[in-house]
């Protein structure tokens, strides 16, 4: 056995395809044995502690550190001027500063860096670094920001092939014409629909250890979401090669999207570089608000036209996406807001708008559900609108214009693969709703719970629906390809024997289980074991991002499996080791006039659920319980069905935070609750049980058909509890997360 | 200023700074990292162990609070090499995912169960209600919790 093979990530753990399988971590994570990136620890360690601006936007005038190098413990005090090699980096876009120059963008940028024995010591130095600021008028409105002074001096997003818009801090605009976009219907509705910042909120707060290895390179070990584009980012700005930059993956404690850009990475690095230590970095719960990106917040104008009998006719949807400071991933969320806005329905005729906005409130980008979160709460809202309008049955409504295989979408593309709408709504609708329970009850089981603020008094119960949809993989071109390498070989036993190695981060999700699970399957042998993912000894595996790992691990190892296994039979049983990449189908990028695919398909392929949920209100305090959630969701195939049932589970318990009690605050951009205390995320007293029914439609270009399962939960689930919502209260709710003002009508 | 305590009936000693919690000292300086830091504020429940039997919040207590008392953390469950059955529950059941609050959820469900042999469903949601998970959506963990019933 090697070292390696004992550190987490590595298991004899027995399942195939399709089976119920135990995850391979389970046991070190009950019994407090799995390394997280907050538990690592290295002889000689120092503390690193970031400086933060405590302004959305000001001019920096001077950054004095003497004070602080003379402070007990400390080790190194860093500012921009330490940043050897590129001053800034991005995930798409090299926009942020690794330490802000002569300019802060928002509350929480990171402008210094201190190193100290004792984490203690550390926050005490940073207390001692004087930076004068001279405040400028933070950019904080995103319907004011296109007509503001530019935050960014040039356009970060510029000249990369999308539409050209001379407004000052658009970060991204789509236009999307289809058909006609003055066609006319019998019957149209309309709304305004709000949805505010929601943080990840990751258990695990952001992480990690630097390690000099002697020779003027490092090797981070850090939770993250994609190694190697870490790498690709941090090398640059290390003015080192790439391989003397190592990203390792140490334990995640959860990402939903909030780990795709680097948070400690540079800055451990540096730190370690500068000391020749390693340094370790732990974000506290406070930082974690303003260290990593959030879900955007939008304002989304939507207009439905229709015909008498139900058929939709024109939808016209303008969507405002509050980007923040820098450009994170925020041009393909606006892409995907654009994209799935219009819902999972045959609309023959629409004239879509995004825009996404610079501006010095928090930067967002990646969280699940990725741009199609926004559209959904908005397009669902306006289904139920029209339904009550036409007086029609808003599950009837739906099934009318459910979207299938052959229909075209408003950005041009033919739907050619699996598509059940039709199938996960009919599925959703025929779960059976519990009755109503009789009172009197526990207040625990009644709005506003343990509160004991009703008997039943003022409570009504009201039935919601919604469904959705988002596609699986990168897009617009994008070649997401994941490798993959095998080292097969024939054992004493005479039994095959495989190890598998894939930079795939494990971030909670499942995906190790599902990479064992295909590796047992092709070679026919239980004796495989994974290897810890790293940027050294395998290509990128590409991000735990876009519902992809499993499509796209299951592409590579299959396609590794396969090929070890032919080459090992013809040579006779030597031992083989081989490394292969797959790559999804091909997608292209829409043009940037027409907003039209500018090949077959934009999107690789989409994934779609439908929900029904049981609500009760008291429509006198504004208080809310939900009661019960059922769903369908399209799965293609479930590779292990407990991890697929348990991502359906926290999915939908995301969406419903988002819909009652999710929003980071801000005031003038100063983000105003950044702890547990003042951002609530939903407890054992919040969460109904999840009834949740898998449609296994086959992809037919997806390894085994599977697709993703961890976004469309989330997509989904708020749309769908504030459908219960209104039906309990009769609000219109048009913004989310729902108050208790809105509920009451105040 | 050196703190002495009993941990998963061992008696530890640790050199630590006035202001450190009992979750840093634990953490960082008896290499127990089970007990995990995700809000440091005593709201998410990840740190949760027995304190002289009593569930509390680690990170709320300070190591020099806890000089002279008995801790048990989720390091200490598992008894000659066999895991809790609270443990064996929670692996089965797939209530774990990223696994961050899995060690907070074990110690107040082991609580839990040693005080009330067979909870109600509202009693378990009730005594799990100070323990955030952000990637299960909870249902899992009441599998768990159920299924630990029958084991204890």
């Amino acid at each position: 056995m090697t070292e390696a093979r004992l550190l987490p990530g590595t298991s004899l753990e027995l399942g195939r395809i399709g089976e119920v399988v135990k995850r391979t971590d389970a046991t070190p994570k009950v019994t407090g044995q799995f390394a997280y990136a907050s538990d690592l620890f290295a002889a000689g360690m120092l503390w690193g502690h970031t400086v933060r601006s405590p302004h959305a936007h000001a001019r920096i005038v001077e950054i004095d550190i003497s004070e602080a190098l003379t402070m007990p413990g400390v080790h190194a005090v860093l500012t921009h001027e330490d940043v050897p090699g590129a001053k800034t980096y991005g995930l798409e876009f090299p926009d942020q500063p690794v330490l802000a120059i002569d300019r802060v963008r928002y509350f929480g940028e990171p402008v210094a860096l201190v190193a100290a024995e004792h984490p203690e010591q550390a926050r005490r130095a940073a207390e001692r670094i004087r930076v004068e600021y001279e405040p400028l008028e933070p950019v904080t409105d995103m319907e004011r920001a296109v007509e503001q002074p530019p935050i960014h001096d040039e356009s970060p997003t510029a000249g990369h092939g999308f539409r050209d818009d001379p407004r000052p801090n658009v970060l991204r605009t789509i236009v999307v014409r289809h058909g006609d976009p003055d066609a006319e219907g019998d019957v149209g509705v309309e709304g305004v629909y709000e949805l505010g910042i929601q943080d990840q909120a990751f258990l695990g707060p952001e992480s990690g250890l630097a390690v000099p290895d002697g020779e003027g390179g490092v090797d981070i070990y850090v939770a993250t979401q994609w190694l190697h584009v870490d790498r690709d980012q941090v090398a640059p700005c290390l003015g080192l090669e790439q391989e003397q930059v190592r990203i390792h993956l140490a334990g995640v404690g959860g990402a939903f999207g909030g780990r795709e850009d680097l948070s400690m990475q540079l800055h451990g690095a540096l730190l370690a570089l500068h000391t020749d230590r390693p340094v370790k970095i732990v974000y506290s719960r406070e930082e974690s608000f303003v260290g990593h990106v959030h879900r955007h917040p939008a304002k989304i104008w939507m207009e439905h036209r229709a015909t008498r009998d139900g058929r939709l006719v024109n939808v016209r949807a303008r969507i405002l996406l509050d980007g923040g400071a820098y450009a994170s991933s925020s041009a393909a969320v606006c892409s995907n807001a654009a994209s799935f806005v219009c819902g999972p329905y045959r609309v023959e005729n629409a004239l879509i708008e995004a825009t996404c906005v610079y501006s010095n409130n928090p930067p967002c980008g990646a969280m699940r559900g990725f741009g199609a979160v926004q559209g959904c709460f908005a397009h669902e809202a306006q289904m139920d609108k029209l339904a009550a309008a036409l007086e029609i049955d808003p599950v009837e409504l739906r099934l009318l214009n459910a979207l299938q295989t052959g229909d075209t979408l408003p950005t041009g593309q033919r739907l050619t693969g699996s598509m059940p709408v039709a199938e996960v709504i009919r599925r959703a609708a025929a779960l059976p709703v519990p009755e109503p329970e009789e009172l009197p009850r526990d207040p625990i089981r009644l709005p506003g719970g343990a509160g004991n603020t009703t008997h039943g008094q003022g409570v009504t119960r009201g039935i919601g629906f919604a469904v959705g949809f988002k596609n699986v993989c990168y897009s617009e071109g994008f070649d997401d390809a994941c490798a993959a390498r095998v080292r097969l070989w024939i054992g004493p036993d005479e039994q095959l024997a495989a190890e598998v190695r894939c930079a795939a981060a494990e971030v909670g999700q499942g995906v190790t289980n599902v990479i064992l699970q295909v590796a047992r399957t092709e070679l026919e042998t239980e004796n495989v074991v994974l290897l810890p993912g790293s940027t050294d000894g395998v290509d990128s595996a590409g991000s735990a991002s876009a519902s992809r790992l499993t499509w796209m691990t299951a592409g590579a190892v299959r396609l590794a499996c396969q090929d070890a296994l032919a080459e090992l039979r013809a040579s006779g049983g030597r031992e083989v080791d081989l490394e292969r990449t797959y790559h999804h189908s091909r997608t292209f990028p829409l043009d940037p006039e027409t907003g039209q695919v500018t090949g077959d398909r934009v999107h690789v392929a989409y994934m779609t659920a439908a929900m029904r949920v049981v609500a009760e209100v008291d429509v006198e305090l504004g208080l809310s319980r939900v009661v019960w959630i059922g769903t369908a969701q399209d799965v293609g195939k479930a590779i292990n069905p407990q991890a697929v049932h348990g991502q359906i589970e926290g999915g939908t318990a995301q969406g419903l935070g988002l819909a009652l009690m999710e929003e980071v605050q801000t005031r003038d951009g100063l983000i105003t609750n950044a702890s547990f205390t003042d951002y609530l995320i939903p407890t054992t007293l919040d969460m109904p049980p999840v009834e949740a029914e898998l449609v296994e439609d086959p992809q037919p270009d997806a390894p085994y058909g599977a697709k993703g399962v961890g976004e469309p939960p989330t997509v989904v689930s708020t749309a769908a509890v504030v459908s219960a919502l209104r039906a309990a209260s009769g609000r219109e709710l048009a913004r989310v997360p729902v108050r208790p003002d809105d509920l009451a009508g105040l | 200023m050196k703190v002495a305590f009993s941990v998963n009936g061992e008696q530890r000693e640790a050199d630590v700074w006035e202001g450190e919690s009992l979750l840093f000292a634990l953490r960082e300086r008896l290499g127990l990292p089970g007990s995990k830091n995700a809000c440091e504020q005593g709201e998410c429940g990840s740190c949760s162990v027995l304190l002289d039997g009593r569930l509390v919040c680690a990170c709320l207590v300070l190591a020099a609070q806890a000089d002279g008392h008995e801790i048990v953390t989720v390091e200490g469950l598992a008894q000659d090499g066999q895991l809790h059955p609270v443990q064996e529950a929670f692996a089965e059941t797939g209530a774990v995912q990223c696994g961050f609050c899995t060690p907070g959820l074990i110690v107040a469900t082991a609580d839990l169960l040693q005080r009330n042999s067979t909870p109600s469903e509202d009693e378990i949601r009730e005594a799990l209600s100070g323990n955030l998970c952000r990637c299960t959506g909870y249902a899992k963990i009441f599998d768990a919790v159920r299924s630990a019933v029958g084991r204890t």
